[in-house]
């Protein structure tokens, strides 16, 4: 295979890690991006998807958003801002810069990252067993608590699992930002294209692929860490509720990265 | 996308609807050959996967192992091998179907309840029988979820075949060529009825797996939806 000895050989080069054209800096780009989106996702989801789940208010109108933000491509979220904050840059005070790469890349990548981790925190805290959340409302625990110390340390597994995909999902589709003048892996994707150099191109591939897969497995282990060993033994004991299906379904609406 | 001028430029939306007729119907054919042919491909995988376990996770860990390659970087890849033919975009728009199209179709036939097999034995169906009559139409709700998130995703990524060349991808030349000459106007035609296409054929599908099963009054997560068109 020529393609991948080309690629390797293209990643082994020395003066393919330095400068700001260089592996470490664009992986940079590409992580800080990468979790300032899904961190701002979760600091939206995680509340919004908290209250549903604890409360099953609301329920079909968030859900029907998600499912119908999962049919917005990102590659139209991140050119349908990208208009709007060049021309916000002088009104509002930052630079054009940030207007025609950062801006729309973080939007379009926090909007991808939203929906897995509403559904995901909804559907875990729905699949607590509402016998438990009953017999602790009997114990006297307020609501915060039940949420706090039930419900949540319950729903943790599908809860990560949520994040875990708007990670993964994330750090694929935020080669995107090359489109829009960002830096970040994709780059390597886009100059690859341009210039017509495949070695340039499938390296990019296999740093893409390999980043997905480091996050992937990263929150694997942050899930086997945090998540108390009593929930994991009683919930491989278990069959699946209906709603871990509807966790599982963000997986499946992922589009191939970009 | 110079200050200078106005975000939607409803002159140029008129005078060019031949063109947005024209890419629109590229980017659904695009779009809708890709989801035929691989609906027939997953369909004939998924019979063959239902029949043994091994199979099942083999053709499992390969669809999802394509669904980590940037499918940007798996059209420029066939450009070398086919050209820039419409093959070259159908190929990776077929095989990033599979994933979602053979996990519905597998997990359809799944759900058939052992009972219902075993009456259907008892009654003396054939297996071929079976399959057509009773099977087929007890999976059609999630057989169909699954074209609905092919179909969708789909149209998505045709807007990505356009920055491998001009022939063909629809309404992402529009998006190209209003980001290279910074006129909004035509980025909001080629996003803004990308989006919307996608939409309508969801909506269509679901009638579509309406009229297949008229015997079901809801299913799940279609009957919230119903509540809110309602």
């Amino acid at each position: 295979m020529d393609l991948i000895s080309g690629a390797i050989a293209w990643l082994v080069d020395p003066a393919h890690w330095q400068g700001t054209d260089g592996i470490p800096i664009r992986l940079w780009e590409h992580l800080w991006i990468s979790a300032a989106s899904v961190l701002t996702a979760a600091a939206v989801a995680l509340p919004v998807g908290s209250f549903i789940g604890h409360t099953g208010r609301g329920a079909s109108l968030a859900i029907n958003l998600a499912n119908i933000g999962r049919a917005i491509p990102s590659y139209a979220i991140l050119v349908i801002v990208l208009p709007i904050s060049l021309r916000l840059a002088p009104v509002v005070g930052y630079e054009p810069a940030l207007g025609l790469s950062e801006i729309p890349t973080f939007t379009a990548m926090t909007a991808l990252a939203i929906p897995p981790i509403l559904v995901g925190t909804y559907a875990g805290l729905r699949e607590v067993d509402r016998d438990l959340v009953e017999a602790a409302r009997g114990m006297g625990l307020n609501e915060p608590q039940i949420l706090f110390r039930l419900e949540v340390p319950l729903a943790l597994t599908v809860i990560l699992g949520g994040i875990r995909t708007a990670g993964v999902q994330v750090v694929a589709t935020a080669t995107l930002g090359a489109v829009v003048a960002y830096g970040g892996l994709g780059r390597y994707l886009i100059d690859g294209i341009a210039r017509n150099e495949n070695d340039r191109l499938f390296a990019g591939v296999i740093l893409v692929a390999g980043l997905a897969l480091v996050v992937e497995a990263a929150f694997a282990l942050l899930q086997r860490v945090v998540v108390s060993p009593g929930v994991l033994v009683q919930g491989s004991g278990r069959r699946p509720g209906p709603f871990r299906e509807l966790a599982e379904v963000p997986r499946a609406a992922e589009s191939p990265p970009v | 996308m110079r200050p200078d001028q106005p975000l939607i430029d409803w002159a140029w939306i008129v005078d060019h609807l031949d063109d947005i007729a024209f890419r629109l119907a590229q980017h659904l054919a695009l779009a809708g050959i890709a989801v035929a042919a691989g609906f027939v491909v997953a369909f004939a995988l998924s019979m063959w996967a239902l029949r043994s376990p091994r199979v099942r996770a083999l053709l499992t860990a390969i669809a999802g192992g394509l669904y980590t390659i940037p499918s940007l970087a798996l059209f420029a890849a066939l450009v070398p091998i086919t050209g820039l033919s419409v093959l070259t975009a159908e190929i990776p728009l077929i095989l990033y179907t599979q994933q979602i199209l053979i996990r519905n179709i597998v997990a359809g036939f799944d759900a058939v309840p052992a009972e219902v097999l075993e009456a259907a034995n008892g009654m003396g169906y054939s297996s071929r029988q079976r399959l057509r009559t009773i099977e087929l139409p007890l999976a059609i709700p999630l057989i169909v979820s699954g074209v609905r998130l092919a179909a969708v995703t789909t149209i998505g990524l045709v807007m990505v075949v356009t920055l491998i060349g001009d022939n063909f991808g629809g309404l992402g030349l529009f998006i190209k060529e209003g980001i290279q000459t910074f006129f909004a106007t035509k980025v909001y035609v080629g996003a803004g009825l990308s989006v919307l296409l996608a939409v309508v054929v969801d909506l269509a599908l679901i009638r579509v797996e309406r009229r297949l099963t008229p015997w079901a009054a809801s299913h799940g997560a279609l009957a919230s939806l119903r509540e809110l068109e309602a």
